[in-house]
């Protein structure tokens, strides 16, 4: 996978990961085109266009596309198959996620992309695997320790972003 | 202000983000705390704290206005600066949150690149989080800077948490630039080697991603991946497979060495099958599908080219084939990765005919996306499978009325693939319904492969012709440019159709002069073939009844209408020239041309000149330049030859009036000529390619041509064969010489000294009778060869003269060979044939040269 955005049908980019190294401008360029062109597409046309030289595979869940760029040899079947795995990964963290939760929390969204796939490829096939690391990484964020005097160092909340 | 707190601590603790050692503290206490903080903090601290990411995000949302947005950005942003010039460290990560927000909507948001590093140096893992995040979108491998984070990476791949490694792998994995691969290749190469399966399937990934940047660093990886397909875990098979296949996709070394992991890989898909549910892996009832098309994709490159690994594979592609589920798109997947692979590697004809069979279940699917793989498969396969893909043909056919764009390109793409004799007829017509229908952006690729198909596989002239107006009619404005020259050859050679042909052409140009390439065919065979109009000779159908003035009038209309570009004003003006020797009407022409005269177009203006000329100076040459067209030799090219170019744009050429601007050159012979002749003028001998010296040729016959008071004007050097009269090249290979029609004409011995017989053998041109070709055959009778020889003939004004190449220039000896060499005669007004040759040669070392007159013609080859 070359690079994968997530954009409303307004053309709002929510997410964007790229795994190949291009400029600012490239990135702006290449993403404007593309929302463009899929947004331009009918609900009856198939998933996959061509686009430059590369395979564009795009599916749209309630309010979002999600749209990736893969190479010639890969497959696109699968790849809406880690569109959906992607998805659920999301449903099940948020619980029943909307493009709310994604606008709101779109760092949360990258550490879970993060833990499913490197570098364009799929980490761990398993559901379970990958939740259960994000949750193990979420403890693990620091909690914000209060800066008073006279009271136990128990009460803590995690400082929020 | 007391209520904003108490709702926001309601919500952490709703989301668990709150860390409370438990919940049950009473709301009313933390509110006093909160409260408490606030105070000393405003008391205490310089600045108030930054807002938090959900609070701007939500403020952001607010704007009305896109104005109104870019000041609230502005003004976070200068909060942001600030806060990172005072080195805050409690906040920084906040901050940084932000401004990755505020980069997502287009904001610039580099002067936090710095900021990201500072927060991967920190040791608290929230910080790295988000200094990891903000390294991956706001740095890039071409700033420098990047290379700051290269000893942050290292250490934190060393970590003592496994998700600190985590992440440090995930962001070399992502965009490490190839001078981090390079520093880092080694930490990875050990991580690699880890019993942590979380590691290594990370590790993995990444290694991928350092082999492409810098491929030398393969070998490196090869001891780690000694072990890795016997592990248990599916993350780390997953990856593994895709570091083995980036690895044998790079290296054909590295694929030899791998070769041997077919049975293993094997032995892994089957069992993915044959186990039972797994709910850990399963998506649909399907085991691990993922992993499932990786291991596919690697057995397609482990197999390629090699007979035994395609024979090891054969049984469990065959078995994946049969048994996997095909109601979900999942199943589908693997089936497809599946097909890949039986195509490619060296499979035996009952797995090809399985995965054909599976494409063409494919095409009935009701999801488009299926379809629309199985059709990019098949053609990819339609060249070494021909006939499996032909059993498909009517469902491939119905997918050219599919509404999705990408399958019906597809399906277009097949279908002429797919085209053969024996189905032609059927397709072109679905076809011909698909190009009336679609969408503009195919018709001109859906024309052009019509035109080729119907070239290779008409069944009848009929046909293509018929097949060729419909082209024109229903999509005349979007064909290619070069399909009419290419057309008009091709109706040229239709020679028993040029009746119906323009008799069909001349009702579409009735109805329709806006397509262009229609109105340019048009316009042309009606100047060719408007003889066979007017008199109504039609044998295909019913005859109309045209009178010339009618046909002049449709020409004349293209000259003046506002859709006609001046090309196609250029064909019809050459058309109506044409005519002038096929109509009576020529005072009618004679008029049109002559107000084009003076025409602003430049072209037409050159046309109308010309034409002028020849009705002034040149009118008893103007019926044998007119003449009916031969018929054109098409090249091997399948293109249109340079001399069709100038057939297709039916110039005429008279060769004096169009090349006195080429007089100057070669300016010398010129003048030499000019000498010698006293100013007569000269008719010009074109030949064909010479074997030596073309250039001097031209002036060199020029010379002999003295008394025979010929017209002025040089030809063009000789080498250029492109601006030949047209009559001349009557077709040259495939035309039969021998017209048995004729009498035969005795040959004639036309010179014969110092051991140099020529004789000249006769035979009259088919069609044309006023063309006579003589063969001259030169033998030798000396002891010694006679090299570059040369012949070179001219003619009487009233001749025009072709030469065309020798057999070659050397003349053995002692009569062992002859050199032979085509001449053409045109002799329109049947004169007596006269010639005066020159011949030139070296023999015994010396150069021999010497000028005859033949006059000896017999009577039979002229008259």
């Amino acid at each position: 996978m070359q690079f994968m955005l997530l954009f409303s049908r307004q053309g709002k980019l929510r997410l964007q990961k790229w795994y190949v190294p291009l400029s600012d401008k490239e990135k702006k360029k290449i993403t404007r085109e593309l929302v463009q062109t899929v947004l331009a597409r009918k609900p009856k046309m198939c998933s996959f266009l061509e686009w430059r030289d590369l395979k564009v595979v795009y599916k749209r869940y309630a309010s979002l596309y999600f749209c990736c760029a893969i190479e010639n040899q890969d497959n696109e079947l699968i790849t809406l198959e880690i569109i959906h795995r992607y998805v659920e990964l999301l449903d099940k963290y948020f619980g029943s996620v909307c493009e709310l939760d994604i606008i709101f929390n779109f760092e949360k969204a990258y550490f879970i992309l993060d833990e499913f796939l490197l570098g364009g490829e799929a980490q761990d096939t398993s559901k379970k695997n990958v939740l259960k690391a994000i949750e193990q990484a979420d403890l693990l964020q620091e909690n914000r320790p209060r800066q008073f005097f006279f009271l136990s160092a128990q009460l803590t909340t995690e400082k929020p972003l | 202000m007391c209520s904003c707190y108490y709702s926001s601590v309601w919500l952490h603790v709703n989301t668990g983000e709150c860390n409370l050692a438990s919940k049950h503290v009473p709301l009313q206490y933390l509110i006093t705390l909160h409260w408490f903080e606030t105070l000393f903090l405003c008391v205490f601290q310089r600045m108030p704290a930054p807002i938090r990411l959900r609070e701007l995000i939500r403020t952001i949302r607010t704007a009305r206005t896109q104005a109104e947005e870019r000041e609230m950005i502005q003004k976070e942003c200068a909060a942001i600066r600030s806060s990172f010039r005072e080195e805050d460290n409690t906040y920084r990560c906040r901050n940084v949150a932000k401004l990755l927000y505020m980069h997502m909507l287009g904001y610039p948001a580099h002067f936090g690149q710095l900021e990201c590093l500072k927060l991967i140096a920190s040791q608290k893992f929230t910080d790295k989080r988000i200094g990891y995040l903000g390294a991956m979108l706001l740095l890039d491998e071409r700033q420098d800077v990047h290379l700051l984070m290269t000893n942050c990476i290292k250490n934190d791949l060393n970590h003592s948490t496994q998700y600190v490694q985590g992440l440090a792998l995930c962001t070399l994995g992502c965009m490490g630039s190839s001078e981090m691969c390079r520093d880092l290749a080694g930490e990875v190469e050990k991580l690699l080697k880890t019993s942590n399966s979380y590691l290594r399937k990370k590790a993995a990934l990444c290694a991928v991603h350092v082999i492409r940047k810098v491929p030398e660093l393969m070998e490196m990886f090869l001891p780690a991946t000694k072990n890795l397909l016997s592990e248990k875990n599916h993350g780390v098979l997953h990856t593994s497979v895709v570091l083995l296949t980036e690895m044998c996709e790079r290296s054909p070394d590295m694929l030899l060495h791998f070769r041997k992991l077919v049975p293993q890989l094997v032995r892994i898909l089957k069992n993915l099958i044959m186990s039972g549910y797994s709910p850990e892996h399963d998506v649909s009832g399907i085991s691990d599908p993922f992993l499932q098309v990786r291991i596919l994709r690697l057995l397609r490159i482990l197999g390629r080219s090699d007979d035994d690994s395609s024979e090891a594979m054969n049984d469990i592609l065959a078995q994946v084939a049969t048994n996997t589920e095909t109601s979900k798109n999942v199943g589908n997947a693997i089936l497809y990765e599946t097909v890949l692979t039986i195509m490619d590697i060296k499979s035996e004809s009952g797995l090809r005919v399985l995965a054909i069979n599976i494409l063409g279940r494919f095409l009935l699917n009701n999801d488009k996306n299926i379809r629309y793989v199985a059709l990019t498969s098949l053609l990819k396969t339609v060249q070494t499978d021909h006939n499996a893909v032909q059993r498909h043909r009517s469902t491939i056919v119905d997918c050219l009325k599919d509404l999705d764009v990408s399958i019906k390109r597809r399906a277009m793409e097949l279908s002429f693939a797919l085209v053969n004799g024996n189905n032609i007829r059927g397709m072109m017509k679905e076809l011909l319904y698909f190009l009336d229908s679609c969408d503009p952006e195919f018709k001109a690729d859906c024309a052009s492969g019509v035109f080729l198909a119907a070239e290779k596989y008409a069944p009848s002239k009929r046909w293509h012709i018929d097949t060729i107006m419909r082209v024109l009619t229903t999509a005349g404005s979007y064909v290619r440019d070069d399909s009419v020259p290419n057309l008009i050859q091709l109706i040229t050679n239709s020679v028993e159709m040029h009746a119906y042909t323009v008799q069909r052409l001349y009702k579409a140009l009735l109805d329709d002069i806006s397509q262009q390439p229609l109105v340019q065919v048009s316009s042309w065979c009606i100047g060719e073939y408007g003889d066979l109009l007017v008199s109504g000779q039609c044998e295909e159908e019913e005859p109309i009844q045209v009178t010339e003035d009618e046909v002049l009038d449709v020409l004349e209309g293209l000259l003046v209408s506002n859709l006609s570009t001046p090309v196609t004003r250029g064909y019809s003006l050459t058309a109506i020239m044409k005519l002038s020797t096929r109509f009576s009407s020529v005072n009618r022409i004679k008029k049109v041309v002559s107000i084009y005269s003076s025409s602003i177009d430049v072209e037409l203006q050159q046309r109308a000149v010309e034409y002028n000329a020849l009705f002034k100076k040149y009118d008893h040459m103007r019926p044998a330049l007119l003449e009916r067209m031969p018929i054109m030799e098409k090249t091997a090219s399948n293109g249109p030859t340079e001399i069709m170019q100038t057939n297709g744009e039916t110039e005429p050429s008279v060769p004096d009036t169009k090349h006195l601007p080429l007089v100057t050159q070669p300016a010398n012979q010129a003048n030499d000529l000019l000498d010698l002749l006293g100013g007569n003028d000269v008719v010009p001998v074109i030949q064909t390619t010479l074997p030596t010296k073309p250039a001097s040729a031209g002036g060199e016959l020029l010379d002999l041509l003295g008394d025979l008071s010929l017209s002025g004007g040089l030809a063009p050097a000789p080498s250029v064969p492109v601006s030949q009269p047209p009559f001349l090249l009557d077709g040259l290979s495939s035309q039969p010489l021998f017209n048995d029609t004729s009498a035969a004409i005795p040959p004639m011995t036309a010179y014969s000294k110092n051991g140099l017989k020529i004789e000249f053998t006769f035979e009259r041109a088919n069609p044309n009778p006023n063309i006579a070709v003589i063969t001259i055959h030169a033998t030798n009778t000396t002891e010694a060869d006679m090299t570059e020889f040369v012949f070179q003939a001219a003619v009487p004004k009233t001749f025009q003269l072709q030469l065309l190449s020798p057999s070659s220039n050397i003349v053995p000896a002692l009569n062992q060979g002859s050199v032979t060499q085509v001449i053409r005669v045109l002799n329109p007004q049947k004169q007596q044939l006269r010639m005066r040759v020159k011949l030139t040669y070296t023999h015994k070392g010396s150069p021999v040269q010497d000028l005859a007159e033949v006059n000896n013609f017999p009577p039979q080859s002229w008259q």
